[in-house]
This record gives structure tokens, sequence and C-alpha cells, in this order.
């Protein structure tokens, strides 16, 4: 099974990198570009079948390492 | 007195740490390793700066389940000393020994330079030494030092005297930082985190001296405890 990780930086929690993205983007010509915020994308490959053990699971790998939810939210696909 | 300085991959703060405690206050200082299972024989734990396991997915986020964390967390409860110093610091938020996260500067760089630092809390055993209030010259180096907690933690942090330093001076928030905190302790007082480096500001030849008497502070601290003899 293959497990699609999205951690995304907090609504309220500025985020510098999305800021500095959207200025360029905005002089290169884009001004339809509000809000930018950047997070991370992890692919994990999982040997298991059983899908309420692997989204329990990963919910824990989230909350103790791959996110850390102070400042950051998660959310993840499960494919196969 | 007994002081240890971890020592994770890609530290590099530790050798700084050493001669600091050797050089201002003469104690016993050793190199621990991040794989240790055993730190009850020290008095003191700093946590180094640098750039443990390369930063990978977030400063300090693999380096909180190394092997010597869960003996940082039992010292940290037997009310030990532990101070965090940039990316130490950056361990013990997301080890949770300290409330909040340090997020990228706002200027998205990293910035290596001496920094004014008000002395916020001076009744903590890491800055008895200082003025209450006091300004001090200490350098800050990093990239990740932008202090963040949700409102309720912040209220906390007022309420119960935890912000201990606040970067100063005109250009005063180099990072972006929350209300410029540079600097936090627990509730318990004994575990501080702090984004400047008082190990680099021990000699005057370093350009400052003024982190000396954080280390001389912690001393007088563990004296006081155990009713030994304290330095003015």
């Amino acid at each position: 099974m293959k497990a699609k990780v999205y951690v995304t930086i907090k609504e309220n929690v500025l985020d510098p990198q999305g800021s500095a993205v959207q200025g360029a983007l905005h002089t290169m010509g884009f001004e339809e570009v509000g809000k930018v915020r950047i997070g991370k994308y992890l692919e994990l490959n999982l040997n298991t079948s059983d899908r309420a053990e692997a989204e329990a699971r990963l919910t824990a790998m989230c909350e103790k390492l791959l996110a850390n939810t102070v400042v950051e939210d998660f959310r993840f696909e499960l494919e196969g | 007195m007994k002081f240890a300085v971890l020592v994770f991959p890609g530290s590099n703060c530790d050798i700084d740490c050493y001669k600091a405690v050797e050089d201002t206050i003469g104690q016993e200082v050793d190199y621990v390793w991040h794989t240790a299972t055993d730190l009850s024989g020290y008095d003191a734990i700093l946590v180094p700066g640098g750039f443990s396991y390369g930063d990978y997915l977030r400063c300090g986020a693999i380096a909180q389940f190394a092997p010597v964390m869960n003996e940082v967390v039992k010292a940290a409860e037997a009310g030990k000393f532990i101070l965090g110093i940039c990316n130490g610091f950056q361990i013990l938020t997301e080890a949770g020994l300290l409330p909040g996260a340090l997020l990228r500067n706002s200027g998205m760089k990293f910035i290596c330079r001496q920094t004014p630092l008000e002395v916020v809390n001076n009744k903590t055993a890491f800055t008895s030494q200082y003025g209450q209030g006091e300004i001090i010259n200490i350098p800050i180096a990093h990239g990740e030092g932008n202090y963040y907690c949700d409102d309720a933690t912040l209220a906390q942090l007022e309420a119960n005297n935890q912000i201990v330093f606040r970067y100063a001076g005109d250009d005063h928030n180099p990072n972006g930082s929350l209300k410029n905190i540079a600097g936090i302790s627990n509730a318990r007082g004994n575990v501080v985190g702090m984004m400047p480096h008082p190990e680099r500001a021990v000699d005057q030849l370093l350009g400052s001296e003024d982190g000396k008497r954080m280390f001389t502070s912690i001393l007088n601290a563990w004296r006081e405890q155990h009713g030994a003899a304290v330095n003015g």
C-alpha cells in the first residue's frame, strides 16, 4: 500500500517561504496570485494490506515525527 | 559540578560549549554521544548548536528520538539544569521539553552576527548573575530562529515569567520571533532554550564576554542547591 502524506504550515502561522515565492511571482507578472503556502509531500510504501491499521499508524507517524503539530497540519491519502 | 555536552551527528558547537565550561568555571565536562543511555552522573546538560541529522525534515525533528533524549527527559524531571542553544533549543521544543516551535527566519536569510539581548528574567538558575533588564551582547547564527507559540502558550509564558531573553536594540528583531523572544524556560525553570550562543561570547577576543555569566550562574545555582560556597 502506498501513502501520500501532505504537511502544511497552519493557516494562522506565517510562512516566510510562501511570502517570498508570492513576491517573486508578482514580480514576474503573475499578479493573480494571492497567498502562497509551501508544505512538504512525502511518499511512504507500507508493508500492510490492513487499511484501518495503516490509517491509525500513519496518524501516529505524522503526530510523532512527520509533522510538528504546534505549527503544522497534515493529511494523507492511501492507495492500493 | 559535572557537565555533559551532548553530541549528535551534525552538532558543531559542542567544542565551544565544552571549552566555555572549562574556561569560564573550570568544572568537569564530558562529551556525551547521542547513543548514551545514562546521564545520571551529570548535574547539567548542554544541548549544543549545529545541524543535528542534517536538519532533515525539520530542525531537531530526528534528534528528538536519539536514545540520549530519553535520558534528557529523565534529567529534566529530576530537576537537573538543561540548556539548549540554537539547534539545542530546536531539539528541546521538538522533544516537548519546551513549548512552541522555531520557524524559518522571516527574512529567509541565515543570520550570523552579534545581537543585543535583554535579560527579561534574572531569577533563573541560568541568569542570576545578570541584572534584571540588563542588555548583553551575544551572537546569533541561525536560519530557523523565529520563535512561535499559540496565544494560550504565550499567556502562560508571560504569567509564569518563562521568557528569559528578548532581542533588544534598534534593529531589535532579527528573525520575526513572537514578542522578540530569544530564549525561554520551562515552568519549573530548570530547562532553558535560547537561539543566541552564550558559549561564543566568553572572551573579549571573541567580541564579547557577556556569555560567561550564564555559566557562572549555573555553577552558583548548583552550589546553592548543594550548600557549597557561592561566588559573588
